[in-house]
């Protein structure tokens, strides 16, 4: 973590590594709810590897309640390992979808000129609708409602976040090692005690 | 019986053979080495039922009268024994019934296995005659649960159950079994126990550098102080704790849960932690320069207010939870392990040592505390009687040999501050939790796991009649429990609140009882209610001597206050004496 500052809220990526199991996700989720923390966004999805799971979440807490959560989540049976970072240490991304008016399109030039500058691509083309798609960050697909939203904007929905942590090698070590039927000694599997201020790796 | 001609297969068949998943239940339990089940049955959870009857000569089932009667039996027997408790009940009001057990037991991290019935798979989700989504439930207060939908899964579900409920910080687990892969039969290959899970790590490899760092700080130290919590005999470390006390020389005291690790009348032992500990404890938390904790967690009823406790010291902590591990209070140096491994390596740096002048001043303390307070309770000179002199007669006739199993309010208090405790594994109560009616079938449960013991349930009149059905377990399993029920006719703890915080505006804490003795007498049990000083050893002495159960009620003063006492939101040195 690049901010030191303990007591200040920010927004945390916590990225958690699981078994593919029913019932995980309420094990994860009621860890927050449990200390009325709201989750900001969730995603699950296949990891780099296969069979083991990968939740991103997002809150806005202090480092120090995101710390215990990481924690707490991480000795749940069936969880392999929990990060936690800032959004300077992740690449993130958010994909989002907007259904306008086609004629309206067809009509004003203006409107496809506005959604090439906002990077939106056409998913479906029909008669009576069209949807479009941007990736990227919240002020980016933020920002495409307002151009739309005089236009007509029918619908519109944005995904969960999914973020790649940037200093993170991958899990396939660690699992070789979760796997590991003794723990060997070269196995450091308190880590997280020297190095916590970096990254949570317990 | 015909029933019974049915050939038990052998347990660890070496060739596949076919059985029913109740059956494999109960293998399992063979396997894990059970002897002793709490339960009660229901229309979901019959097959198993129905598969125990071949059984009864190497499984001893209890039927007690209420499933949280039940879980707390568990809960008594894991913690009197050190094995996993076992738990039957049905679907529906059978498994809720358990939450407020498996919510104590997650708190105070007794291992135990609950397996409940559950509804036929195609009807879940329908709202189905006695079901409920239990493993939903459950999911926060249980260590794991895992709902079986196919007969096959049992025998590894079940494994992975028990490794999981004993290791690491035990807790509870509970298996939720539909009626349907209870009666499938499916091709049983064996039973594997359970070793390693990759996605759950029980204990990690210990860190040598952190044992040089706690040994460094403690050998520095001039006023150093051990506080000790259940996870010492969690650890079933004992006796390592008390060769690291003794080589040290560092005044050690315990929280409630920890109590008993090292015997009452250790020259090292000072006292209790806590809202309701002993004095010198307390104030010295915050004069200290190292304090070390030993499998404990800093509950709020322990530290008082955060912002002001142990501000100066420098805090060794050593447990096997890391999320413990600077949960509450800051580490200076975090030692996070099993303290049986742990707790030898730190014996072998600390230098022996003999802290007199500091542990003198523990006893100071403690002359003041007997002046200002134990005195008066343990023999008292008001006409009364009091819980203190009650608990102190108790002292005298088992020696402090008993097994002391408390309920919650003024009495637990009591009992724990002042029961002698010789042996680990004596002090029996719901700590985390604070559950009444925890008591009485705690104790049932202890003396099962412990049936060369004496075991004293120490009651208030509250706690007891939340879970009085229980006599009906001791009247039908003959189980020789002794009930002590000290009875002040008032739901003392919440009354001394309202006396010292409410202006003593006693707000529905005035309960009155029945007739204990002949509630008891109704089944079966001899008892006997005394209200005079001169009455109460003989009482006392009948209970203990008494073959078989034995309820003696005790009246005591009324409106007596427990002291000291750390108010809430104060710190730990403003314990009040009075």
């Amino acid at each position: 973590m690049r901010n030191e500052n303990h007591t200040d809220k920010q927004e945390f990526n916590i990225t958690v590594y699981t078994e593919n199991h029913i019932g995980l996700l309420t094990r994860v989720a009621i860890i927050f709810s449990r200390r009325k923390i709201n989750v900001e966004s969730l995603n699950t999805s296949p990891s780099e590897i296969e069979g083991i799971h990968r939740f991103n979440i997002v809150i806005t807490e202090t480092a120090e309640v995101v710390r215990k959560i990481a924690g707490q989540i991480e000795k749940q049976v069936g969880v392999l390992k929990v990060y936690f970072n800032t959004n300077q240490d992740v690449v993130w991304q958010e994909m989002a979808l907007y259904k306008v008016p086609t004629d309206v399109i067809a009509e004003r030039a203006i409107v496809e000129r506005l959604l090439r500058e906002n990077g939106a691509r056409a998913v479906v083309i029909r008669k009576d609708y069209t949807v479009f798609e941007t990736t990227g960050q919240r002020e980016e697909t933020d920002n495409l409602i307002k151009v739309l939203q005089p236009y007509g904007l029918i619908e519109f929905v944005r995904s969960a976040r999914i973020a790649i942590i940037k200093d993170s090698d991958g899990f396939h070590r660690k699992l070789q090692e979760f796997e590991q039927s003794e723990p060997h000694d070269e196995v450091v599997e308190n880590e997280y005690l020297n190095s916590r201020e970096k990254v949570f790796t317990m | 019986m015909l029933t019974k001609e049915k050939p038990a297969p052998a347990s660890s068949p070496k060739q596949t053979q076919t059985i029913s998943g109740a059956e494999a239940v109960i293998l399992a339990l063979l396997e894990e080495k059970v002897d002793t089940i709490f339960g009660y049955p229901g229309g979901a959870i019959m097959p198993v039922y129905d598969a125990l009857y071949d059984y009864t000569d190497k499984l001893n089932h209890v039927l007690v009268r209420h499933e949280q009667g039940g879980i707390h039996a568990g809960q008594g027997y894991a913690r009197s024994s050190g094995k996993v408790g076992v738990v039957f009940a049905t679907s529906g009001p059978g498994a809720t019934n358990l939450v407020t057990g498996l919510a104590d037991a997650q708190i105070d991290s007794t291992p135990l296995v609950c397996i409940t019935g559950q509804v036929f798979a195609h009807l879940l989700g329908t709202d189905a005659f006695q079901e409920t989504d239990i493993l939903n439930i459950t999911t926060p207060v249980t260590k794991w649960n895992y709902q079986v939908t196919d007969a096959s899964e049992i025998p590894d579900v079940l494994a992975k159950a028990f490794y999981i409920a004993k290791s690491g910080r035990p807790g509870p687990v509970l298996i939720d079994i539909t009626k349907n892969a209870q009666l499938q039969q499916f091709d049983f290959t064996g039973y594997q126990p359970c070793k390693h899970i990759r996605s759950y790590r029980p204990k990690p490899t210990v860190r040598h550098e952190y044992i040089v760092q706690a040994a460094e700080l403690i050998n520095q130290a001039q006023k150093p102080f051990i506080l000790w919590g259940q996870g010492v005999m969690l650890g079933a470390a004992e006796q390592e704790f008390k060769t690291f006390v003794e080589k040290s020389g560092i005044p050690a005291a315990w929280t409630i849960m920890g109590a008993g690790a090292l015997p009452t009348d250790h020259p090292q032992n000072v006292g209790m932690l806590g809202m309701h500990g002993n004095y010198g404890p307390n104030v010295l938390t915050n004069e200290c320069d190292v304090l070390i904790a030993i499998g404990m967690r800093f509950d709020d009823r322990v530290t008082g207010r955060l912002d002001k406790y142990a501000k100066q010291a420098k805090v060794v902590h050593l447990d096997i939870d890391p999320t413990e591990i600077g949960k509450n209070v800051p580490v200076a140096v975090p030692v996070w392990g099993d303290c049986k491994e742990t707790l030898p390596l730190l014996t072998e740096l600390v230098e022996a040592k003999d802290h007199q002048e500091w542990l003198g001043k523990f006893r100071k303390y403690n002359d003041q505390e007997i002046e200002a307070v134990i005195q008066d309770e343990l023999f008292p000179t008001s006409e009364e009687m009091t819980m203190g002199e009650v608990v102190q007669q108790l002292n005298e006739l088992t020696s402090g040999d008993a097994i002391v199993v408390t309920d919650v309010g003024q009495h637990q208090m009591v009992a724990c501050r002042y029961a002698k405790l010789n042996h680990t594994r004596s002090n029996i109560t719901s700590g985390g939790l604070g559950t009444m009616g925890f008591a009485l079938p705690a104790a049932i449960g202890a003396k099962f796991g412990a049936q060369d013991r004496t075991v004293v349930a120490v009651i208030g009149d509250g706690g007891f009649q939340m879970t009085l059905q229980e006599l009906g377990t001791i009247m039908q399993t003959g189980v020789d429990v002794k009930i002590l029920i000290l009875n002040n006719q008032f739901l003392g703890m919440v009354r001394q609140w309202q006396e010292l915080f409410h202006e003593r505006r006693y707000s529905f804490v005035d309960i009155a009882s029945p007739d204990f003795v002949k509630v008891a007498s109704g089944y079966g049990i001899s008892g006997k209610s005394v209200s005079k000083r001169e009455e109460l050893r003989s009482a006392l002495q009948e209970m203990l001597s008494h073959k078989g159960s034995f309820l003696l009620e005790v009246m005591v003063t009324k409106e007596n206050n427990v002291f000291p006492m750390v108010p809430q939101g104060c710190s730990v040195s403003e314990i009040r004496l009075k």
